[in-house]
């Protein structure tokens, strides 16, 4: 335990502060090229920059390469090749508005490196039962699990600051679940993903000065399922992050179908003052945020706090699966 | 507070164990025997089948819970 406090320190350091200082650049990099969206729930017409996807993969994959030196498994370096591969096809999103089904097929060959270096443990576990052994069927999930939280992470990247802030509340949770369940190195793994992303909150939360884009997103989302499955946690980290997965969930069971989500009609309008209120649009699908904004209309600031809300209480219930991992009926 | 989201959230949780229960205790030691060579895979294939009428009885589940429970805000 001893000997993995200082390559801890070392790695986290090194991906909180290479996203903390890398940002600034980017966003200067991209005004100056006048890569920028018009952020829509702004009354005024504020340009930000997007994506910020590179900030967050230098972070994350420069921590993982310095404990890969200290810690040379090939559980890390499966997280790192698959991180990387789901950043170029969020990169090619970005330049390139993709059909719907481009993601989710791309991203699941980003599992292969899970795969060839054999960085998981087929043993699915469940909380108070045990385990169950499905080795094919679980080669199977595996390239399932990395598209389903890339573009999860991805569809709550609806507005300032939620999916940074949201992926360091659940990557938090993890650490602390994995640290429960004795899986050390992987749980430091878990804490580099959630200082960075830590870091870059510090610069897309509202107003934002940059948003993460389909690379930033999708890089967040797949580095935590990678994480999920070298660390044998699926079910724990699908648990941290319910509020994201209902948000897919009511999406899919109102749409109906995969579609890119910029094709998609906005689900929110806005009030007088700039409140953020459900639409009366009939077609437009449920979402979380729809929810949230249902009864009574919302800032953006308070809609984002009600969602932080929600995933800090799905990170306790996450802890809580961890705690009954180690309790068998 | 957005306390019929979070009772949805804590229903989805309590979903998700017992559906783990029944992976493990039913579905998991399911066993097949007959031919040596083809053993894994129909154990597997059976398992596959069996988790998908789960999962799809979980949605099913989660679809009915989430229309009561959001009928209740719509009606409030």
């Amino acid at each position: 335990m001893e000997q993995l406090i200082i390559p801890a320190i070392i790695a986290i350091t090194i991906a909180f502060f290479s996203v903390y200082g890398l940002t600034p650049f980017v966003i200067r990099a991209l005004e100056k090229r006048n890569i920028t969206v018009v952020d829509l729930n702004k009354k005024e017409n504020t340009m930000v920059a997007r994506p910020g996807g590179l900030s967050i993969i230098v972070g994350i994959e420069s921590s993982l390469i310095i404990l890969y030196i200290f810690f040379p498994i090939s559980e890390i370096l499966a997280v790192i090749l698959t991180t990387f591969f789901a950043f170029i096809v969020g990169i090619i999103d970005d330049r390139k508005t993709m059909g719907g089904w481009f993601k989710p097929l791309a991203l699941a060959f980003c599992a292969a490196p899970i795969l060839l270096l054999g960085a998981y443990d087929s043993n699915l576990a469940f909380p108070l039962f045990g385990t169950v052994q499905i080795p094919l069927l679980y080669m199977a999930l595996v390239v399932f699990i990395i598209p389903i939280m890339g573009n999860t992470i991805n569809s709550i990247d609806v507005l300032n600051g939620v999916a940074s802030g949201f992926i360091t509340i659940a990557s938090f949770s993890l650490s602390i679940c994995l640290f429960i369940l004795q899986n050390y190195e992987v749980g430091i793994v878990c804490l580099c993903l959630a200082f960075s992303s830590l870091a870059f909150y510090k610069y897309h939360k509202f107003p934002s000065k940059i948003f993460p884009g389909d690379s930033g997103a999708i890089t967040f989302g797949v580095a935590y399922g990678g994480i999920a499955i070298i660390g044998g946690v699926e079910v724990i980290s699908a648990i941290a992050i319910l509020p994201a997965i209902i948000n897919s969930f009511l999406f899919l069971s109102s749409v109906k179908k995969i579609v890119e989500h910029r094709e998609i009609k906005n689900p929110t309008s806005h009030t007088d003052d700039w409140k953020l209120q459900s639409t009366s649009e009939n077609h437009a699908p449920i979402t979380l945020v729809r929810l949230l904004i249902a009864k009574k209309p919302l800032t953006e600031k308070q809609i984002g706090y009600e969602i932080f809300k929600l995933g800090i209480f799905s990170g306790i219930l996450a802890i809580i699966t961890a705690f009954m991992m180690g309790v068998t009926i | 507070m957005s306390l019929p989201i979070f009772s949805f959230i804590f229903t989805m949780w309590v979903l998700i164990i017992i559906g783990g229960g029944l992976m493990v205790v039913f579905i998991g030691p399911l066993s097949f025997s007959g031919d040596a060579q083809l053993d894994p895979l129909i154990n597997s294939a059976v398992k596959v089948l069996l988790s998908m009428a789960l999962i799809f009885i979980w949605v099913v589940a989660l679809l009915k819970i989430k229309n009561w429970i959001f009928g209740k805000i719509a009606n409030s």
